[in-house]
């Protein structure tokens, strides 16, 4: 079947596209009553609220779906502000053409992300508009986390120690390559985190900032890192981790991983005492096995690499627009 | 290991004081990115050259574009890079802002796709460039005639390498030079091999990645510190003796040298490409264009010939910026104030 106007026109085919696609993969208590806004328990900690917009072309890639990237973008962003994600919002809006076969794996995908997760998603909307066969998705999640927590982007303290989680840029090469029609072995790195850091916050270890190294890449992200503490950080560029294929690509194409963006990493800062304990755990979750300590944050302003030839060198946010719809 | 002795060498270099050379942009950014130039003791002064094809471009092409830009029926189609370059009143993007018609492209061919379909607008192309883009010009203008796109033109600024180092060359004021490893892939070493021997010069042609970068800027050093004249081709991989042939060819049926004004040192005989009488129709009127009014107190003239460097102008990051550019080697990703602007700052 094609997704038709008639779909996102609020009537009997509008009911029975939710019943049929989303509510059928998205069931829960609370989604089930179909009331006009999701009643939810009472939360024990502070409330957690955020919300992303996704748009990736193509929709399916190896590593995964716009889907998945949906629920792991929004899990993944109340996972770096050290909450635990529970409720999520989906809202779609397709473009006519649109088979109703890919719309069902695109919510079988976000299903199960969501089970992976631990969370619900507990309300939605669906429009339509005219198009060529496409979709857009929106989710917005809530979470809790402990009134004590205080990570943040503006928490990196001189003398952390900059973890990254896994190997740079594999997201943005993957997405790349499928619009260039190229044949790789590369997959997306697509993933939700929040279990992750939750065995790192029940290790008992004081983390100071999480972000996940999204759209602009790390050099983007340790920016406004930087910038929000008011302190340096140092990267040594013989740590970061880069996958021989991204490394390829990129010497092909002249892109700088530092620049390319995951969906399935994070830089998290932590004393440095700490750090070796941080790792350990780290690795013994499913994402974190590539964890590595890549650096450090000192007094001053700036990002900076320490090459391997032993000189640093300024590293740069991304300028310009980069790859467009990569999530 | 190797890497890091190599790397040892010009930490540590003890030598006659050097005024090196780098006269592509894109070794500029390179030398920044390996971190190579942050190595560089003070005994080695490395400054850019002529080698941003934006920042050599005289303002009177910038002012034809911006004519053309409110000519009604015309629609003028450059790279991103282009469209902020002051001209001697205004830039392209600010053209735009006032109803001008301007706009990018991310590839020229694909213009002649959308001249086909507006076939009421002639498409301006604003041909820039060195020899690395002159061949990608060439074939697109040569389809463009195959195919009978009428309402495509093109206003060239195109310009060749080896005169403006022959240029600066005679004026004996640089050690020794990192050439332009893109641009000999074009030409082939020969033409530098010619420059290093008429002028007594260092040459060296390198790479862009970090252990090709080092082991040309090692052999630059140590070759000019020794006053040892010659080419030495440290990018064999891809620089043949004599080039890529079948660029060659496209670039000689399509254009024939003349003279041009580049930004700095003025005219230059023989440096510029221009469309053959065979293709005139397709120029906008790109011969000619010569007079180049740089704004008061703007030192880019200087700075592409590495008389001064960045930080002596007095625009600099103050009312000069990548954001509000006053000088063009402020505008291009590949222009030697950007770069520095953005890139300096070491421990």
């Amino acid at each position: 079947m094609k997704i038709a106007l008639r779909h996102g026109a609020g009537g009997e085919e509008t009911s029975k596209l939710i019943h049929d696609i989303f509510a059928a993969h998205f069931q829960n208590e609370i989604l089930n009553k179909m009331e006009d806004a999701a009643v939810l328990p009472e939360f024990k900690g502070i409330p957690v609220f955020t919300s992303d917009s996704f748009v990736v072309e193509p929709l399916f890639f190896p590593g995964g779906d716009i889907g998945k990237l949906s629920v792991c973008g929004t899990v993944n962003d109340l996972a770096c502000m050290g909450a635990k994600p529970l409720y999520l919002t989906a809202s779609f809006i397709l473009e006519t053409g649109m088979d109703s076969e890919t719309l069902e794996k695109v919510a079988a995908s976000m299903a199960a992300t969501a089970e992976e997760a631990g969370v619900k998603i507990v309300a939605g909307d669906t429009k339509v508009v005219e198009g060529n066969g496409g979709v857009y998705i929106n989710t917005a999640g809530i979470g809790v986390r402990p009134a004590a927590c205080s990570i943040s982007a503006a928490n990196l303290k001189p003398g952390d120690a900059i973890i990254l989680t896994g190997t740079l840029g594999d997201h943005h090469a993957t997405i790349l390559t499928q619009r260039l029609q190229m044949e790789t072995s590369l997959q997306s790195d697509c993933a939700p985190l929040n279990n992750m850091v939750q065995a790192v916050l029940d290790a008992g270890i004081d983390i100071h900032t999480i972000r996940d190294i999204t759209r602009g890449g790390l050099a983007t992200v340790a920016a406004e890192l930087a910038e929000a503490s008011g302190c340096r950080i140092n990267l040594e560029e013989e740590k970061l981790p880069v996958s021989v294929a991204v490394q390829g690509l990129s010497g092909i194409l002249g892109l700088d991983p530092l620049t390319m963006g995951n969906e399935g990493k994070m830089l998290l800062a932590v004393p440095k005492d700490e750090a070796e304990k941080a790792l350990a755990v780290l690795k013994k979750t499913k994402y974190g096995k590539h964890a590595v300590i890549a650096g450090e944050v000192v007094e001053g302003t700036g990002v900076f690499l320490l090459t391997v030839l032993g000189s640093y060198r300024k590293v740069l946010p991304l300028r310009g627009e980069g790859l467009p719809r990569i999530c | 290991m190797r890497e890091k002795e190599l790397a040892a060498f010009l930490q540590n270099y003890k030598g006659r004081p050097l005024k090196l050379m780098e006269v592509c942009g894109t070794h500029t950014s390179a030398l920044y990115r390996t971190g190579l130039r942050q190595l560089l003791p003070e005994t080695v002064t490395l400054v850019s050259g002529p080698g941003c094809p934006v920042c050599v471009t005289p303002t009177s092409y910038i002012d034809k574009l911006v004519e053309y830009a409110f000519t009604p029926g015309c629609r003028v189609m450059t790279f991103g890079d282009m469209l902020a370059v002051p001209g001697s009143k205004m830039s392209l993007a600010e053209a735009r802002d006032q109803g001008g018609a301007a706009d990018f492209f991310y590839a020229p061919e694909d213009v002649l796709e959308k001249a086909k379909t507006h076939s009421d607008t002639t498409f301006i192309l604003a041909a820039v460039g060195f020899e690395t883009t002159a061949p990608v010009w060439a074939t697109v203008i040569k389809t463009a005639a195959d195919r009978q796109i009428k309402n495509v033109k093109f206003l060239t600024a195109l310009k060749t390498m080896p005169q403006a180092l022959a240029f600066l060359c005679s004026r004996g004021k640089i050690d020794g030079f990192l050439c332009p490893g893109h641009v000999a892939v074009i030409t082939g070493s020969e033409p530098f091999e010619q420059l290093a021997e008429t002028y007594s010069e260092t040459m060296v042609i390198g790479g862009f990645s970090q252990p090709l970068l080092l082991r040309a800027m090692v052999r630059l050093v140590l070759e000019s510190s020794r006053e040892q004249a010659g080419l030495w081709n440290e990018y064999p991989s891809v620089v043949k003796r004599s080039g890529n042939p079948a660029a060659q060819k496209i670039v000689d049926e399509i254009f024939e040298a003349g003279d041009a004004v580049w930004r700095g040192t003025g005219r230059l005989p023989g440096s510029g490409l221009y469309i053959k009488e065979k293709y005139k129709s397709f120029d906008a009127g790109s011969r000619g264009l010569n007079e180049d009014r740089i704004p008061p107190g703007c030192l880019c003239s200087r700075i592409v010939l590495g008389d001064a460097l960045p930080a002596q102008c007095p625009h600099f990051g103050k009312r000069c910026t990548p954001e509000h550019p006053v000088g063009a080697c402020m505008v291009s990703s590949e222009g030697t104030c950007c770069i520095t602007l953005r890139e300096s700052g070491t421990k």
